[in-house]
């Protein structure tokens, strides 16, 4: 259903189109909405658009798909899982009523988990245009996503971390080193997850192996994962590998995910075969995705949409498979998405709120890379942002510094920094893990142990001599 | 919790020897849970080198004559230039990055006039680093004409190109306009904390503008500590010599000379094998 939106300023006409446009132009700005041409052509325009789209009903949202229910299996998923009785109570709002509302003291925290079904992607991202950083967060500290598989995750107080070990050519003995420094920093209970250089069964279930022989033998509440292409992981399920969680990236069209390799029937078998495995013990979330702004113009299967209102809704794909994790990489892509701090500071906050409305344990590898405008600096405040934003879960990596992606993530360090100035825990299944390894003296002020904890300081008598060749 | 007033400010962490295995930047200490100061510099440092590697231009001139001289060339590289004007841009539109601009295609029209073909194109690109390029493209070039020249073969090269602000892609439409079967593109990579220097190879057999990149075969981190050059050059002669014999590449040319290499080089045992220190019994 074609429909144009206008609105007149002063002496001015403006007319937008369609809904897509409307919705790109009241973004705010940034580097891949030039790229794709579809941003706003000067700053009254964006506020403009952002008038009118406050204006709009959203009902609309639930009529006029912006990638048509016939072209792709995102939208009727979106469509077709949409909960009317849920949408009820806010039926009646505009998208500029729907930013009060979420701000209002009739959004509780209860509240908003009840009409979390009624939501779709597109009305998230569309409020999302409309609000400033500082509403990004407030709303969404009060929606709280938990999610469990062998600790929980997502509880109020708490940030998480994935402890990434990786290393440029998998070496066992390299990547057991970087494990043993982020346990040893209190990191590792959202997973300990591993991006494999060498993408391979073969070899992904050789790392699967390895962690699982960690978690085995010091007992850690926490589960692995190594993020490999989903079906390489299924034939590892077959294989007999110790899977706890399944890995995808994900986008929000259809098209952008055949580009990944699969579709939605992919992920509804992966999730179904990772729970007959019947590895959690205090949950069956299995899966764990990652998103990223840029990347549906990336594999030129954007449709013309903005990358927000694209990356939302692959948060309908991810709601759809009950993930333990889903996280966004808001600064890997580079420059050409997303330009530089104060671009990837407001894509993070978008991101972690718009997956939170939507219900999904919302995570974010605070990151960039060399060839973007950003720094150490900018890490740190979308990091504080994230962290008062009540996000489940950031990247922990030795030193900030992947030596294997060549890209700059949250440290070992900054995790604790975070904790320690905004008074969050770990999950309450590792932080008990923590205390009784000794790895804190005293875990409720965050203090590490000076001293090495007696089961490591075991492990370390088993050090090789010479180290490899060339290192 | 009593603080001891003796212990000290920073402390070190006692598995700092675990950096002989990994270049990862374990057991840095902390004083509090936060950064030392020695290692929160030597952070910045690399990451200063880094961001240099991005924005400082190449040296054209001196790379095309360090070529000249240690390749023996009758004629100078063409200097070419792609459509981004400045690197600003190029880092904004990966697409201007692509292709080339006007003068440049002209001139390179003008040099493959004489309809020759030729079994290989080298395209040397800026890229991501040009320190990449200027520390590592000469020594790999002379490892490569070495076995070029050795080889029962008589291959005959294109000349030499050197491209300004470019990016993978612009080496198919260079090699397309000098009638080249095959294109090498020996381009700086996007900088790595610990790796700024890094040259990535990319090739691409029977190349045209607006291929993707399911067609080329890529061979990275080439530089002195990571991939040396003599054996990126085996590596790539091997792919070079399969590419002509199928005559394809990409997805479906597998790069077998790496199968052996990623396995195997931890000090902790064999390929294969899990055996670390953490789970030793």
């Amino acid at each position: 259903m074609a429909q144009t939106y206008h609105t007149t300023v002063g002496s001015r006409s403006y007319r937008f189109a369609s809904l897509a446009e409307l919705m790109a132009k009241a973004t705010p700005p940034r580097s891949g909405d030039r790229l794709a041409g579809v941003m706003a052509e000067s700053a009254e325009e964006r506020v403009i658009a952002q008038m009118v789209l406050a204006e709009l009903p959203l009902t609309t949202f639930l009529n006029d798909a912006l990638i048509p229910y016939e072209e792709d299996e995102i939208t009727r998923l979106i469509m077709d899982d949409h909960d009317a009785a849920a949408f009820d109570p806010i039926s009646h709002l505009t998208v500029g009523d729907f930013r009060n509302w979420l701000l209002s003291d009739h959004a509780s925290s209860e509240v908003l988990t009840q009409v979390r079904a009624g939501i779709t992607p597109e009305m998230a991202a569309a409020v999302s245009k409309l609000m400033r950083n500082q509403d990004l967060i407030l709303v969404a500290k009060k929606c709280q996503v938990t999610t469990a598989f062998r600790n929980t995750i997502g509880l109020p107080g708490r940030l998480s971390t994935r402890l990434q070990p990786n290393h440029p050519t998998d070496d066992v003995t390299g990547i057991a080193a970087s494990i043993l420094d982020g346990l040893l920093y209190g990191s590792g209970d959202a997973v300990i997850g591993i991006n494999p250089a060498t993408d391979n069964v073969a070899q992904s279930v050789k790392l699967m192996r390895l962690m699982d022989e960690v978690i085995q033998k010091y007992q850690i509440p926490t589960q692995s994962c190594v993020l490999t292409h989903v079906t390489n992981t299924l034939e590892a399920i077959e294989q007999g590998a110790p899977v706890d969680l399944v890995f995808q990236s994900i986008g929000g069209t259809e098209a952008t995910n055949r580009s990944f390799g699969f579709d939605l029937s992919t992920l509804a078998e992966a999730e179904a075969a990772a729970q007959s495995l019947n590895r959690g013990t205090v949950g069956r979330n299995v899966m764990y995705f990652e998103t990223g702004q840029g990347s549906s113009l990336s594999a030129d299967a954007h449709h013309g949409l903005d990358q927000q209102t694209c990356e939302a809704r692959a948060y309908a794909v991810a709601r759809k498979f009950n993930p333990l994790l889903v996280n966004t990489v808001v600064g890997f892509i580079g420059p050409e998405y997303l330009f530089d701090g104060k671009e990837i500071t407001r894509a993070g906050l978008e991101d972690h709120f718009c997956g939170k409305l939507l219900g999904v344990p919302m995570g974010c590898d605070v990151c960039y890379t060399n060839h973007a405008e950003a720094d150490q600096n900018d890490m740190d405040n979308l990091l504080t942002l994230l962290g008062v934003a009540g996000c489940n879960f950031i990247m922990g990596i030795p030193g900030s510094d992947d030596i294997m992606l060549n890209y700059q993530t949250t440290s070992f360090h900054d995790a604790l920094y975070a904790r320690r100035v905004l008074g969050l825990k770990a999950a309450p299944e590792f932080e008990r893990w923590l205390e009784e390894m000794q790895i804190f003296q005293d875990i409720s002020t965050h203090r590490l142990n000076d001293q090495l904890p007696a089961a490591f300081a075991n492990s370390l008598r088993h050090l090789p001599k010479e180290p490899r060749h060339g290192a | 919790m009593v603080h001891d007033p003796s212990s000290p400010i920073v402390v070190e962490n006692p598995w700092e020897r675990l950096n002989a295995f990994t270049d990862a930047r374990i057991g840095l200490g902390r004083a509090g849970v936060s950064l030392p100061t020695s290692k929160l510099l030597a952070f910045q440092l690399a990451h200063a080198q880094a961001q240099d590697a991005v924005h400082c231009p190449l040296e054209v001139e001196t790379l095309a004559k360090e070529l000249t001289e240690a390749l023996n060339l009758s004629e100078a590289p063409l200097r070419l230039h792609s459509h981004a004007q400045d690197r600003a841009m190029y880092l904004q539109r990966p697409d201007y990055g692509r292709r080339l601009n006007d003068e440049a295609r002209e001139h390179l029209q003008q040099a493959a006039a004489s309809q020759q073909r030729y079994d290989l194109a080298v395209v040397v690109v800026d890229g991501l680093s040009a320190l990449a390029v200027q520390q590592n493209s000469a020594p790999f070039l002379s490892a490569l004409y070495q076995l070029l020249e050795k080889d029962a073969a008589d291959w005959r090269l294109a000349p030499l190109t050197i491209v300004e602000q470019g990016r993978v892609a612009i080496g198919d439409e260079i090699g397309a306009l000098l009638n080249a079967d095959a294109v090498l593109v020996m381009i700086g990579e996007r900088p790595g904390l610990s790796s700024p220097d890094s040259l990535g190879l990319y090739m691409t057999w029977a190349p045209e503008s607006g291929l993707k990149d399911d067609r080329r075969n890529c061979i990275s981190n080439v530089r002195p500590a990571g991939l040396k050059v003599e054996e990126a050059a085996r590596r790539f002669f091997l792919l070079l010599k399969e590419a002509c014999q199928l005559k394809v590449s990409g997805i479906k040319l597998k790069d077998r000379s790496e199968d052996d290499v990623l396995e195997g080089q931890s000090a902790s045992g064999a390929s294969g094998s899990t055996r670390n220190f953490l789970v030793a019994d």
